[in-house]
């Protein structure tokens, strides 16, 4: 196990290297004088020399790449020209935002994929079969932002259900968050949902195929139990582990709802950026974006570890 | 000249070639006859068609010029003049739909293919020779799969600009590393093989394993995934158009479409729920189409 954790942290270390480097690439490929862009619009020439130094943009390339590493390291991830802060101060603002959508997000998917992906698999091929699997390859092709635009006018324009914007942190009121949260995580979440679901289904045919499923339902096992205590521990596994691994899409999904509802999160904040030509926001906000993903992969990739005993004897 | 070098090699012509052919034929059949047990393939088969013949004869099915503004006949409920209503700038949403559906559908193949040349010729070169340059190629490829496949291509359109083709490189990105990391693994599977062992024993060079040993045994899966990955690649497409970073107006793509009906969703609801609908069924048909050619091509991948 020991050597297993070393070899997962050196691995990401080399990673998160060149994941620093694509990103500082980026920046210095982006035509024009960087630091003219990074100021944006409005600029007095002291503030142009002091970037200018303080980026080191007189030396060499790979010099300013240390810098450039140092600076985060510190904590330092640049300064917004046009709000006027920093970007590690916005980001503390917008990060809370993306991962309380996320999560709710993540929980709506578990709840409908679960099981609709069981009740798919115990009635292979039956109606149930057929109107489960539909749903979820629905789910999977309807794109996001226009499923959020339909939601807020259905339920939020006509019916008057949900509110159409607006943030609500849970942990400060739980119910009014939670209100906030319906439509944006349904939105964010029919794409998982349905990824979830065709994953369970899949899995759980797998394993009841499986012999000693058979025993248990020879012994007398009632099907129930068969399928909740013996079928379904092991189809967590793969559940866990593909929906884990696939959490960076929702990171990226979220730019598009936060940008439907209008939510002040991480996702919007690069949207934004982007058409304010911030590209020194946008650089941190790809950064920590990719900082996250690999984060969560290598939760998820331990976590399979311990949690399949297979893995964890070997 | 083509006649003369036939003749200086009749070796060729005792190669069985009917036989060769009859192989192949059969081994198609077999495929399409498993495909075609796939109702929910055949329509998504379909629906892509339709769309592929849209897009290429717009100009025939398209009633109106797409970028024709007419302030009087702005915001018109679908009717019989205007099949699907007018935006706000008067122009017909019909016309601007099968217009849009050029852009989505060639960034969406195009980006794929773009991404699938560049992600295979590294993942065979990684899993073939191994060693140090496989550490550089999955490393790199490492890095490019931490950024989500829409992140990437945002960035990059930044510092690539507007353009059809800048939309394509910027999509196919975020996707060569899925290419590469399949196309490796398959590739160390196959590496082993009496047959590619006894190639290399022949002295055949390694381009020529690669190309025609190794590249044919790995195809279907990766074909698998390119279709599958289109329909990937259209949806980050319009989500780039959405966020105003697709091609530049009033060239019609499905995204900004709905983007800019977005503020008269109360008012006129067909500008932005029609190119919706069009790209939800673009993307249902893709994955429809995806999963019964996996269930076609690998039929131990099957689910049911």
């Amino acid at each position: 196990m020991l050597q297993l954790l070393t070899k997962r942290f050196s691995h990401t270390v080399i990673v998160l290297i060149i994941v620093a480097i694509i990103a500082f690439a980026m920046m210095r490929f982006i035509p024009g004088d960087p630091v003219l862009i990074m100021l944006g619009g409005e600029y007095s020439p002291e503030v142009y020399a002091k970037l200018k130094h303080d980026l080191g943009f007189d030396r060499s390339v790979v010099l300013q790449f240390f810098i450039w590493g140092k600076n985060i390291l510190k904590g330092d991830l640049g300064y917004s020209y046009i709000s006027h802060e920093e970007v590690s101060k916005i980001l503390k603002d917008t990060i809370p935002v993306t991962i309380q959508l996320s999560l709710c997000s993540l929980i709506i998917a578990i709840l409908i994929g679960i099981p609709a992906g069981i009740l798919s698999a115990l009635g292979r091929n039956s109606w149930m079969d057929y109107l489960g699997m539909s749903f979820a390859i629905f789910g999977q092709s309807l794109p996001s932002f226009w499923l959020g635009i339909l939601l807020i006018w259905i339920f939020g324009v006509k019916l008057l259900l949900f509110p159409t914007m607006g943030y609500v942190p849970i942990l400060t009121d739980f119910w009014k968050g939670l209100y906030h949260m319906v439509l944006p995580s349904f939105t964010l979440g029919s794409f998982y949902a349905g990824m979830i679901a065709r994953i369970t289904r899949s899995s759980l045919i797998d394993v009841l195929d499986q012999d000693y499923i058979k025993l248990a339902r020879a012994k007398g096992v009632v099907y129930r139990v068969v399928v909740y205590k013996h079928a379904m521990r092991n189809v967590l596994i793969p559940i866990t582990t593909i929906t884990g691994l696939q959490l960076g899409m929702l990171l990226a999904g979220a730019v598009m709802t936060e940008t439907v509802f209008q939510l002040p999160g991480m996702g919007r904040l690069v949207a934004t950026s982007i058409l304010n030509r911030e590209y020194q926001v946008v650089q941190a906000c790809v950064l920590v974006i990719a900082v996250m993903f690999i984060g969560v992969n290598l939760t998820v990739d331990l976590l399979y570890n311990f949690l399949n005993p297979r893995m964890r004897n070997k | 000249m083509e006649n003369g070098v036939r003749e200086t090699l009749p070796n060729e012509t005792a190669i069985p070639g009917p036989l060769k052919r009859y192989d192949r034929g059969s081994e198609f059949r077999r495929i399409w006859k498993r495909f075609k047990r796939n109702r929910g393939a055949f329509v998504g088969l379909a629906i892509l068609v339709i769309f592929f013949l849209l897009a290429i004869f717009a100009n025939v099915f398209a009633p109106y010029d797409p970028k024709e503004q007419n302030a009087l006949s702005a915001l018109q409920p679908p009717s019989k003049e205007h099949l699907l209503g007018t935006d706000n700038f008067g122009r017909d949403v019909f016309s601007r739909l099968i217009y849009g559906s050029r852009a989505s559908l060639s960034v969406g193949f195009g980006a794929v293919l773009f991404s699938m040349i560049v992600g295979v010729t590294l993942g065979l070169i990684a899993g073939y020779y191994g060693g140090m340059i496989e550490t550089i190629i999955m490393r790199i490829v490492d890095g490019l799969l931490s950024f989500p496949a829409l992140i990437l291509a945002i960035a990059l359109m930044a510092i690539l600009g507007l353009g059809l083709q800048n939309i394509m490189i910027a999509v196919a990105v975020g996707f060569i590393g899925h290419f590469a990391r399949v196309t490796r693994g398959d590739v160390l599977n196959i590496k082993e093989e009496t047959y590619i062992e006894a190639a290399r024993l022949m002295g055949v060079s390694n381009t020529r394993i690669i190309l025609s040993h190794v590249l044919p045994n790995i195809l279907s899966p990766i074909i698998v995934q390119a279709v599958l990955r289109v329909s990937a690649a259209i949806l980050t497409e319009s989500s780039l158009s959405f966020l105003g970073l697709g091609l530049p107006p009033p060239t019609p793509t499905w995204g900004f479409m709905i983007a800019e009906g977005r503020g008269f969703i109360v008012m006129a609801p067909w500008i932005s729920t029609f190119p919706g609908l069009e790209l939800f069924l673009v993307v249902f048909g893709l994955n429809l189409f995806g999963d019964g050619l996996r269930d076609a091509l690998d039929p131990r991948s099957a689910i049911s």
